[in-house]
């Protein structure tokens, strides 16, 4: 068994293409329109057999508050593992991703947690061996 | 004022003031993650928001919406009020 497709839930899902590809560096996996949304998917380049993201519109009337509560607290969806926190910061910043939280030491990893700008927090993490 | 002794009559209180004071603008759930790492304490996320309920009702916290986040930030002017009341002095041998 394999973890074929993950869904975040989005605001909007092009301008959620926008930051998955153009910031983050994802490429996406599927794009296929249904109706008013697209079956939306973006994966790691390096890992074209990896799982993919689905970036599901907020079609459910629940997934608005939830993303809602989850962002308010700082509480990030998911996590994306990186080489380096502290250059993704810098680089990120750069492009003018908002972080809520800066690149933080918490025992075996640094993290970090930046806002996706459709409606959810995403952490970034480093294992440090 | 009369809360802040109550406010800091707490470990886990006293320890989201020593993780505050390290960095302003935190959210909940970077204090939680701190908690755990560096204090060992784990309490829920729900008991942690009612620790920040208390220490901002004694003015020891201030929490701030910005966007779609909250942020918590310290602030240590409350406890001027205990050295006004019993300033430093030390007992003469």
């Amino acid at each position: 068994m394999k973890l074929d497709v993950v869904s975040i839930f989005v605001d909007d899902q092009q301008r959620a293409l926008d930051f998955y590809t153009r910031r983050l560096g994802f490429t996406v996996s599927a794009d296929v329109p249904l109706g008013e949304h697209r079956w939306l998917t973006v994966i790691d380049p390096d890992r074209p057999d990896g799982t993919q993201l689905s970036l599901e519109p907020k079609g459910h009337p629940a997934t608005g508050p939830f993303t809602d509560a989850l962002i308010a607290d700082g509480i990030p969806f998911c996590v994306l593992g990186v080489a380096d926190v502290e250059a993704e910061y810098t680089r990120l910043t750069a492009l003018g991703v908002t972080f809520t939280q800066p690149p933080t030491a918490m025992g075996p990893v640094v993290v970090a947690v930046l806002d996706d700008t459709v409606g959810n927090l995403l952490q970034l993490a480093q294992r440090v061996d | 004022m009369a809360d802040i002794y109550r406010a800091l009559a707490d470990e886990t209180r006293r320890a989201l003031l020593d993780e505050l004071l390290q960095r302003d603008r935190q959210t909940l759930f970077e204090l939680c993650s701190k908690l755990a790492m560096h204090h060992d304490l784990t309490p829920s996320r729900q008991a942690v928001a009612q620790h920040l309920d208390v220490l901002e009702a004694a003015g020891l916290v201030h929490s701030e919406r910005s966007g779609r986040y909250r942020f918590h930030t310290i602030d240590t002017s409350p406890l001027v009020g205990i050295l006004d009341r019993w300033p430093p002095r030390k007992a003469e041998q």
